[in-house]
């Protein structure tokens, strides 16, 4: 297991760096040229060659992608001569058209994402994971048909509407959250949950119905499997039955389903992010795509892709943890 | 007379589906004594599975419409609470499956999955549960019972996994023992193995065994008697020697007529019961077994479309669900059957008893055993 891992670590590095040049190479073929962003509206030709030779962006590509490497691992300079300034590793880039480094947008952001995501997380799983086992066992009744109809309905309609929605009652109608938007915990929990509940609902809505059915179908397919069978044939109870046989091995796929879909979010819940005005990674990238701010955009896509890496090996793992059939060699 | 230790009456088993009421089992009547072996044979689709997951109370009643009367030892079944039949489950009746490695909990070790039935009849602490549970394994002769209880089903061979079945059935010595298929994944070495298993075991504890199964070989090694199922319905019912050497019904000379037999030249070719089995939906409505049977003609007056033919005793033993006349029977049975000399699977063949050759004085007992491995020993 242990070399195993250590295998996946190697690839997943190997694969961050090819990934990091695939970004850095489609986004210089672009139209948009980085050096032509510097200055907004004071650009002239002779201040954009100015600023191109100043960033290093009339060399070739390949000393440009080390220089941004070597920022992450060792931080770069920026500028030549006096007009210089630092970024420290580890160095994303600097956006000219924010005037940050974007290791700073990043580390900002990343935290609203991550909350975002792990308490819909939470909701989702709690929530549709539950119904979709009631619906299981309930199957063709009416509480099956309405947990089904419900998760349909949630399925359906896009997030986005279900957010606005949520923000025109409970907001707006019947004033039940503030409008304060994202407020730190530190700073006031209350204000934190108010900002965060609509989010977590309307994201945690979506999840909730596809999980609801996936567990549904997971169970169902589990309760006709011949080990359950076996299990009432020894005379067991019925909850023992379901309680410790059907769940085991019904839910397990869950898990690959569940680790995945928490990394895609925490790389940007675009859509939420953006219907209820979370600064969060989704909204840096929205942001950064229509500014053409090159250097957001290449770290959004690596921070997304990270997760999304990272999340494989953990759900591997966890799945020989969980399933004594899979031997990771 | 006393009531048989378990006693199976009119069950009926139905599953409404969207064609229509599916009737799997349709009035099925069979006994088995304790010690004895009663074999259940027919094709895929015959109900025998049904059947014996109905005993077992294994039949969802909410799916499925379920009735008749089944005892086990005097105790009615199939009226009973669900919470009664399962305390009865597992303990004095068990089943075995077909198919071990699916039958088996992938994620539980097997030792758990033993305990487990142990912990549920018996009130005796865990550590005692995995005591008898190592000394069920090591009973059904698994090596190295101490290592293996920490195993997982894909650990073990096909073998290993089917003596687990056994020893999870087993553990709570259950009076009757249904054993669904119990060889038919395995390889015939391993069958011979778990077959002389399950006799010794039967011997030793008086355990009344449904053997359910489509290999005859395996029929005449291991019954007393059989029943022979066909689209739901018991068909020809008697002792395992009525079955293969007087058998009376047209489904169970082709059943006979279709075993690879080791005294008739390699080059004859077996001989395939034409046509599929019934729909069970829309069951004919005369003898189901009419649409396949090439005899239906010798019965006059289109019976075998019309009247639904009842099981009728032969001796009383014996009985067979058929229109044609006993000698009409008797005549195409002897040429069907045993013209070219030889019985028709020997295994359970009685040489000393002078009526297992009524018709054919030429038979050579064991002599066309299907199964290589199955011994030429007489049946209990």
């Amino acid at each position: 297991m242990a070399s195993y891992i250590v295998r996946r670590l190697v690839a997943m590095v190997l694969m961050l760096i090819a990934l990091s040049m695939i970004v850095f190479l489609l986004f210089n073929a672009l139209p948009a040229d980085p050096a032509r962003l510097t200055c907004g509206k004071a650009c002239t030709p002779q201040v954009i060659e100015a600023n191109r030779i100043r960033l290093g962006l009339d060399k070739p590509l390949y000393e440009q992608y080390g220089a941004f490497v070597k920022g992450i691992f060792y931080g770069r300079t920026y500028g030549s001569g006096k007009v210089t300034f630092e970024c420290h590793k580890p160095c994303l880039g600097y956006s000219f058209r924010r005037g940050e480094q974007v290791t700073d947008l990043v580390t900002k952001a990343l935290p609203v994402t991550a909350q975002l995501a792990i308490g819909a997380f939470v909701l989702w799983i709690v929530f549709g994971v539950s119904v979709g086992i009631v619906a299981a066992l309930k199957r063709g009744k009416w509480q099956d048909r309405s947990i089904m109809a419900f998760a349909l309905f949630g399925y359906s309609f896009p997030s986005f509407f279900i957010g606005l929605l949520l923000v025109f009652f409970v907001q707006i109608k019947w004033g039940l959250v503030g409008y304060e938007g994202y407020v730190s915990f530190f700073d006031s929990p209350s204000l934190w949950f108010q900002g965060l509940i609509l989010p977590w609902i309307a994201l945690a809505l979506l999840y909730a119905a596809f999980y609801a059915r996936l567990t549904r179908n997971q169970m169902l397919e589990t309760l006709g499997d011949d080990f359950i069978r076996t299990a009432r044939a020894k005379g067991l109870k019925e909850r023992t039955v379901i309680g410790r046989h059907a769940l085991r091995a019904g839910l397990t796929p869950i898990v690959t389903a569940a680790g995945l879909d928490l990394a895609g979010l925490l790389g940007g819940a675009v859509i939420t992010e953006a219907v209820f005005n979370l600064p969060g990674i989704g909204r840096l990238s929205i942001d950064s795509v229509t500014d053409s701010d090159l250097p957001v955009i290449t770290a959004t896509v690596l921070i997304a892709a990270t997760f999304v890496i990272v999340a494989n090996l953990v759900v591997d793992v966890l799945y020989a943890v969980i399933d004594p059939r899979v031997r990771l060699t | 007379m006393t009531q048989p230790f378990l006693d199976v009456r009119d069950l009926r088993v139905q599953f409404p589906t969207e064609d229509g009421l599916v009737n799997a089992v349709d009035g099925v009547d069979f006994s088995v004594e304790k010690g004895k072996t009663l074999a259940i044979v027919g094709e895929s689709g015959s109900g025998k599975s049904v059947t014996s997951q109905a005993i077992m109370g294994l039949i969802n009643r909410k799916t499925a419409k379920m009735t008749g009367e089944v005892y086990l030892e005097g105790e009615e079944l199939v009226g009973a609470r669900p919470e009664q039949v399962r305390s009865l489950r597992g303990k004095r009746m068990a089943m075995i499956f077909q198919d071990p490695l699916s039958s088996l909990h992938p994620f539980y070790s097997i030792g758990k999955q033993l305990a487990e039935a142990v912990l549920v009849h018996q009130n005796v602490s865990k550590s005692e549960a995995y005591g008898q549970a190592r000394d069920m394994l090591a009973r059904v002769g698994i090596p190295n019972p101490e290592r293996r209880v920490k195993d997982y089903p894909h650990n073990l061979s096909g073998g290993m996994r089917q003596r687990v079945m056994i020893a999870m059935a087993l553990l709570n010595s259950p009076e009757l023992l249904i054993a669904d298929e119990p060889t038919t994944a395995l390889d015939v070495t391993v069958q011979a193995q778990i077959l002389d298993l399950l006799r010794s075991l039967q011997d030793e504890f008086g355990t009344a065994i449904v053997l359910i199964t489509h290999d005859l070989g395996v029929v005449a090694d291991m019954a007393d008697d059989v029943v022979v199922m066909y689209g739901g319905r018991v068909v020809e019912r008697g002792s395992v020697q009525d079955i293969y050497y007087r058998p009376e019904m047209p489904y169970t000379w082709g059943l006979l007529g279709s075993v690879p037999r080791m005294d008739v030249d390699r080059g004859e070719r077996l001989e395939p019961i034409p046509g599929q089995p019934p729909s069970l939906i829309r069951l004919p409505k005369g003898c189901v077994f009419r649409p396949r049977c090439p005899y239906h003609e010798l019965v006059p007056g289109n019976r075998c479309d019309t009247d639904r033919p009842a099981l009728e005793p032969v001796t009383p033993e014996h009985s067979v669900r058929c229109h044609l006349e006993p000698a009409q029977r008797r005549e195409i049975a002897d040429e069907r059957l045993f013209a070219r000399g030889g019985n028709v699977a020997g295994g359970g063949a009685d040489p000393d008893n002078p009526n297992s050759t009524r018709w054919s004085e030429t038979t050579s007992p064991a002599a066309s055993n299907p199964a290589p491995t199955t011994t030429q020993e007489d049946p209990k």
